[in-house]
């Protein structure tokens, strides 16, 4: 009989008991770091290298997540990690695949299989590290890509990215008297990895660590390219309380701006249930100091589109079928 | 002993690269390199070497991938030209202070504007302060030879760095010369396996290029300099090493019939054989001509060349890229502040070249001679037989 089912309060006070079986205690990503108070991608990332494990290259692309873990002489990474320049995480990481894989073969280091992982964060990934990441994922490497979205440039000022959302303001598409804020629709990035036809595609959250994880281990364990896309809080850009950090996680998944769901083999499949009723996006972005000159009109125009954005989903997660459905089908 | 045979120098270059049994490849296709990628992969995918070959999206990708690669303990050899280097502009500095000894061939070719995919050295110009070694082949012997050797200097516990080889685009990865090649016995007994410092590798967890604050920074780059201006001894102590075995002998800067000359040529690359006839027909009208052939670019060999200038009147330095706005020609800069400590020092004359693939012939080094006789030039430096 599942105790912890029974008596929810239990988990809590049984803390030590309950919780190794559900992620591993061992820290790949220390303590002492100097990441932001309520920073959503540094507990990310601790939350992914526990669901990767000793066996792991880390590929860091330039931005926050290096600036803080990395000051020479310190280190906050217990995993072997590298990091190159700002556009490159996904090539560099390729090469790591490629070296390990050619050493092993050799017989040159020892038999078994250490994943290379690249990092970085939107700026890293859709703007300057497009190319990078579409080559190396386009040739088939065996390495996860994991995304960091924190929606902007934040390591150098909270600029406009491609992640950006639409009418946020950031300090170079600001709230201005005449323009307000960020005139274009965020890039869709999984969909773009889902186009290059990747055996695992997810989008993921560390509000919802368990959900996280468990990717993080399913595209560990593919033998080729995968990507997760991974929206994180920041409390410095978003203009946001740092202790709201894994509240506004749940809200992007709440309102559907930001749904939990997994490509697999070309078919979708929500991994969090999104309530029947969602939350008005209005619960969203009041929070959030980048919204703040939001106006009811704009708030309606942007609830329209991520309307939209969630029923055209939901027609992929219900009549999406996978390659290997599909196989059957025609064998048939 | 190796054999003789006929081969375009492009295809010899990779063929080199085979023999030092690199792990990983990552080119990027570019004219006039484009055959040392295509034979590489050619290598590989007949499995002529176990390697992996990486089809990147991009010269800044080749290097990038490169350099994960090598941070792995892989050998890795990469290929370029003109706008592929500077694409990896970015990339090449970081390579060599985090010490990782890729060798990177490079066909040289002139830089866009206009474009052009002919041959000069306004690509590896700019890269000169990235903290490579840098050497300059002369004909596909060299090329081969050179390739070699970049593995065992650049794999050198005392040297660490990315090395790159320099071989005038067309002139001469396109041609057919006959090349002498060692045996793979000879080579595996020249260049040992590769044995890195650092790998990353989870059984010794390291992070590699970590955040340098300005307390540290300077450290930093005082270390890479000591590391690049040491590196000569190794480069020397390989090429005698490399004379030994195979004859062929290599010096960072090579005199030719310059012991009684008044006035010498100074060439880097392809042109010293061009030059060299210029040399011989000019001694036969009785001109005391000579010739110096730059080899060692990075480091940039000082104590050899004030050595190698000694009795010479005039030194005629040609250069195939242009400091716009700056004192000439970088070879040319480089040697007149090399001497400027000299009490003796020959009076120097600067001669820009060759630009973007414009033929020079033995005719021009010996008009380029014969005025350089007076000790100076009508300008700080000359854009040689250039209109406007």
């Amino acid at each position: 009989m599942n105790t912890a089912m029974n008596h929810p309060k239990s988990i809590i006070e049984n803390f030590d008991l309950y919780a190794p079986k559900l992620v591993s205690k061992e820290e790949f990503f220390s303590p002492g770091h100097r990441a932001c108070q309520g920073c959503g991608e540094a507990l990310a990332i601790r939350l992914m290298c526990k669901a990767l494990g000793k066996d792991t290259v880390i590929t860091n692309a330039t931005g926050c997540m290096e600036v803080i873990s990395s000051l020479y002489p310190t280190t906050a990474w217990t995993l072997p990690w590298i990091h190159v320049a700002f556009p490159n995480a996904a090539a560099v990481g390729s090469g790591v695949e490629a070296g390990l894989t050619a050493l092993r073969r050799k017989g040159k280091i020892a038999d078994r299989r250490v994943k290379s992982v690249a990092i970085g964060g939107d700026g890293g990934t859709m703007d300057i590290g497009f190319q990078a990441l579409s080559g190396a994922m386009e040739r088939g490497h065996d390495m996860l890509y994991v995304c960091f979205d924190n929606e902007a440039y934040m390591n150098t000022g909270i600029q406009r990215s491609s992640g950006t959302p639409f009418l946020a303001s950031t300090s170079t598409a600001p709230a201005g008297k005449k323009i307000p804020g960020n005139q274009v629709w965020k890039k869709n990035m999984a969909e773009i990895m889902v186009a290059h036809n990747l055996p695992y595609v997810a989008t993921a959250s560390p509000s919802y660590p368990l959900d996280f994880m468990k990717k993080v281990k399913k595209a560990r364990r593919i033998k080729g390219p995968s990507y997760i896309h991974c929206l994180v809080t920041c409390p410095t850009g978003w203009r946001s309380a740092s202790e709201t950090c894994i509240k506004l996680g749940r809200l992007s998944l709440e309102t559907g701006i930001f749904p939990l769901y997994e490509v697999e083999d070309g078919k979708y499949r929500l991994t969090v249930e999104v309530p029947e009723k969602r939350r008005p996006v209005q619960d969203y972005v009041k929070g959030q100091g980048r919204f703040r000159h939001l106006t009811p009109d704009q708030i309606q125009v942007i609830q329209e589109r991520v309307d939209i954005e969630w029923e055209t989903l939901m027609i992929k997660v219900n009549c999406s079928k996978s390659r290997e459905e599909l196989r059957a089908v025609r064998e048939k | 002993m190796g054999k003789r045979v006929g081969m375009e120098v492009a295809i010899a270059a990779a063929e080199a690269a085979a023999l030092c049994k690199f792990d990983v490849a990552s080119v990027y296709p570019i004219t006039p390199q484009s055959h040392v990628a295509e034979h590489l992969a050619d290598i590989v995918n007949d499995g002529r070497v176990d390697a992996s070959f990486i089809t990147v999206e991009s010269e800044h990708s080749a290097l990038s991938s490169a350099m994960g690669a090598s941070a792995t303990g892989a050998r890795v050899v990469t290929a370029t030209s003109s706008q592929g280097l500077l694409y990896m502009g970015e990339v090449m500095p970081i390579t060599s202070s985090m010490r990782l000894p890729i060798v990177m061939l490079i066909a040289n070719r002139a830089i866009s504007g206009p474009i052009n995919i002919w041959n000069d050295h306004s690509d590896i110009m700019p890269m000169r302060d990235t903290g490579w070694i840098s050497f300059f082949a002369e004909n596909g012997q060299e090329v081969v030879d050179m390739t070699i050797q970049a593995f065992r200097v650049g794999e050198d516990r005392r040297v660490m760095l990315p090395v790159n080889v320099n071989m005038d685009g067309f002139q001469l990865p396109h041609m057919v010369e006959p090349i002498f090649f060692p045996d793979q016995e000879e080579v595996d007994r020249f260049l040992p396996e590769y044995v890195p410092y650092a790998t990353l590798h989870p059984d010794r967890p390291v992070s590699m290029g970590t955040l340098g604050m300005p307390e540290i920074y300077a450290e930093a780059q005082k270390a890479k300099d000591v590391a690049v201006v040491n590196s000569i001894k190794v480069v020397k102590e390989v090429w005698k090493e490399w004379e030994k075995l195979f004859g062929r002998k290599y010096e960072p800067i090579q005199s030719y019939r310059t012991r009684d000359a008044d006035v010498a040529l100074v060439t880097m690359g392809s042109m010293g054989e061009t030059a060299e006839i210029a040399v011989d027909a000019l001694r036969k009208q009785g001109v005391k001509a000579g010739l110096l052939k730059i080899k060692l670019w990075r480091p940039f060999p000082f104590a050899e060349l004030k050595k190698a200038v000694k009795g010479i009147r005039v030194l005629a330095v040609t250069d195939r890229a242009c400091s716009f706005g700056g004192p000439g020609g970088p070879v040319c800069s480089e040697i007149r502040s090399a001497l400027y400590e000299e009490s003796v020092r020959p009076a120097i004359v600067n001669y820009l070249i060759g630009l973007g693939g414009r033929d020079v012939q033995a005719e021009d080094f010996m008009e380029m001679v014969r005025r350089a006789a007076k000790g100076k030039l009508s300008e700080p430096y000359e854009f040689y037989g250039v209109r406007g």
